[in-house]
């Protein structure tokens, strides 16, 4: 019986105020992690996607959302962009641009988005194939590690999109077969998420349903969208070699553009402001973006972490007085354990180590609780939000919130400790 | 050995008046029966907390064994007690978190000796509570309680035991009862015993009496 055990021991000898005490704290220490937890997987996931880029441009709109659906394929996309628009910024030759790389977007196989673009984005986010090859033709599609896994599909496999990016039958592009000709390798970026295929398949696919519409009334009624139809289906039948976008039509209409700068000199700073000022088109800059959001989130964090520490505070306050009121009913208790022999330093102790109980038993459960709860979140916030998260990592942060839950438990058991070590024996026996 | 000396006492009664007690010198040897008889307010439970190093006298001197107890202060008075007094108290208390076994087996390691289970056990078994060494203090009977309380003040072999009021909720039957119990367990680890109490019942069983 040394006394740990015997602290253990008056601890589940009231198991409520014990849960009590040890529940408040497991909630503030719990939400406190997981915010620590949400806001390192976030910024993580953000960087991750990065990649680089320094620009991007699309229709006009809010910068935040261009940047959220174009990189982060987050939120809906600001609207089209004529490829006419755009032209001067996929030409090669541009003596500012290093790599710019059209998107396609608005269309989504179960959840997971479908991204017509150019092979070039395998180089941006530096991934590479872990099976198969990369798209060349139309209709072909390269899936993200997670789309494979989560849907099941393999090299060969065929579906069909639908528009937007809810999972909805009814929005379906009845005749348009994808075909899996690549399985990218796991990569923590946002093309784990992704369907990759042409900017061309995503005109076919929406011009064919414009066909279907227009067709189904009126059979006979034919117009140049009809070769499209044709070529879809023949697209394994006749390999053709793709245009370039520089060469398509001006009326074509991607999403956005991704530029990465050949370097980060005056006259390339000054093309977003000249983009924003004299066209219809938007530039942002990913970085200034999420900075801003970063900032918007923390406003939220701060008020929720403010909040939690109030209940860290409170649970501190709950140790101390249960521990204080109990030094009252077990008073006896405390003058026996002097009359067997415990000097004043073994009452000391024994309160001290009931409150370092209390609160590292505690913390535990709230790491617990935010790992547990982050892991069982993980699989909503991956199908809202496309983003991997985890339960399982444990930040340097958190050291420091069990060193804290420590030194408020000791806190917390300092007076009642003192009052107990003072305990007049003689006096509290002759009360009997 | 047990012995006192010009020992008194003084404490406050009341916001004007306060209460001195002297007590007579007396000397119990090494094994020797003591009865300590006084009538309620003569001061013998403040006398046997004096005795016990619970409380300081003002003057004189108490002697356990060769060591002046109110030269010994915090810890090694604490342990001193621990280790050579056993005490029991008029109304049994216990570490109620703890069985019965681990009662006992705290007051041993409250002075560093090992638990020792079997002795613990063996010593219950005397008392004829072995079967209670798992049972929570609050599950005993009034009469079970105080045999543990017995066991309490033998385990660590001390050499005086001072009991306060044992028989003072007894019948006749269990007051002899538990005297000869008292007694025998202090024979049998050859203590000194010192009963103090108001029951006159217990007069005819000690030899050896101090009046206050």
């Amino acid at each position: 019986m040394n006394l740990l055990r015997l602290s253990w021991k008056n601890l589940t000898f009231k198991p409520l105020s014990t849960l009590l005490s040890i529940v408040l704290f497991a909630l503030g220490v719990g939400l406190v992690s997981l915010l620590f937890l949400l806001q390192k997987q976030v910024e993580d996931n953000f960087e991750k996607s990065l990649a680089g880029i320094d620009l991007v441009i699309g229709a006009k709109g809010s910068p935040l959302q261009l940047i959220l659906s174009s990189m982060y394929h987050l939120d809906a996309p600001t609207g089209n962009i004529s490829i006419e628009e755009i032209r001067p910024f996929l030409n090669p030759k541009h003596p500012l641009i290093e790599t710019s790389i059209p998107l396609s977007l608005g269309d989504s196989y179960r959840t997971f988005r479908v991204v017509g673009t150019s092979t070039d984005i395998l180089d941006f986010y530096d991934v590479s194939l872990a099976s198969g090859k990369v798209w060349s033709q139309n209709f072909e599609v390269v899936i993200g590690n997670t789309v494979a896994q989560k849907l099941s599909l393999k090299l060969g496999s065929t579906f069909s999109s639908s528009h937007g990016f809810l999972e909805d039958e009814n929005l379906g592009h009845d005749h348009t077969d994808f075909k899996v000709v690549g399985i990218l390798a796991s990569s923590g970026t946002v093309l784990d998420q992704l369907i990759l295929t042409t900017n061309q398949s995503y005109w076919l696919t929406h011009e064919h349903d414009a066909a279907n519409e227009e067709a189904a009334p009126q059979e006979d009624h034919a117009d140049h969208d009809h070769d499209d139809h044709d070529h879809a289906h023949d697209h394994e039948a006749v390999p053709v070699t793709l245009p370039s976008l520089l060469e398509e039509p001006g009326e074509k209409e991607i999403t956005s553009l991704l530029i990465k700068f050949k370097g980060r000199n005056f006259q390339a700073l000054n093309m977003q402001r000249s983009i924003n000022e004299n066209t219809d088109l938007q530039a942002a800059t990913p970085a200034i973006e999420i900075n801003r959001l970063y900032s918007l989130m923390d406003t939220g964090e701060k008020a929720l972490r403010i909040l939690a520490f109030v209940i860290i505070f409170v649970s501190g306050l709950s140790i101390f007085i249960s521990l204080f009121a109990s030094l009252k009913e077990r008073q006896y208790e405390l003058a026996l354990l002097r009359v067997m022999g415990g000097t004043r330093a073994t009452l000391f102790t024994l309160i001290i180590l009931e409150g370092l109980l209390l609160a590292s038993l505690g913390c535990l459960f709230g790491l617990l609780l935010s790992h547990g709860g982050m892991q069982v979140f993980a699989g909503t916030l991956e199908k809202a939000y496309g983003y991997t998260f985890s339960g399982w990592t444990f930040l340097p942060q958190e050291w420091y919130l069990v060193g804290g839950s420590l030194l408020l438990g000791l806190v917390a058991a300092i007076l009642p400790a003192i009052k107990a070590s003072k305990t007049d024996i003689s006096e509290t026996l002759l009360k009997g | 050995m047990l012995s006192t000396h010009n020992v008194s006492f003084s404490f406050a009664s009341t916001r004007e008046a306060s209460i001195h007690l002297n007590f007579p010198d007396f000397e119990c040897q090494t094994g020797e029966h003591w009865l300590l008889l006084g009538q309620s307010g003569s001061g013998k439970t403040t006398l046997l907390h004096l005795l016990a190093g619970l409380r300081t006298p003002q003057s004189g001197e108490i002697k356990v064994n060769n060591t002046i107890l109110n030269q010994l202060s915090g810890a090694k008075l604490d342990q001193f007690r621990g280790r050579e007094i056993g005490v029991i108290f008029q109304q049994s208390h216990f570490l109620r978190a703890l069985t019965v076994g681990e009662n006992l087996a705290m007051a041993r390691q409250l002075v560093a000796l090992p638990a020792d289970n079997n002795k613990i056990k063996a010593l219950l078994e005397q008392l004829n509570i072995g079967h209670k060494f798992n049972a929570l203090p609050s599950e005993l009977s009034v009469g079970e309680q105080q045999r543990v309380a017995i066991a309490r003040a033998l385990v660590n072999d001390p050499t005086i035991i001072l009991a306060d009021e044992p028989t003072s909720a007894l019948d006749d039957k269990n007051t002899e009862q538990v005297v000869a119990l008292l007694k025998a367990q202090a024979q049998a680890a050859n203590a000194t015993l010192l009963v103090v109490t108001h029951d006159n019942r217990l007069k005819n069983i000690f030899d050896q009496q101090i009046e206050l």
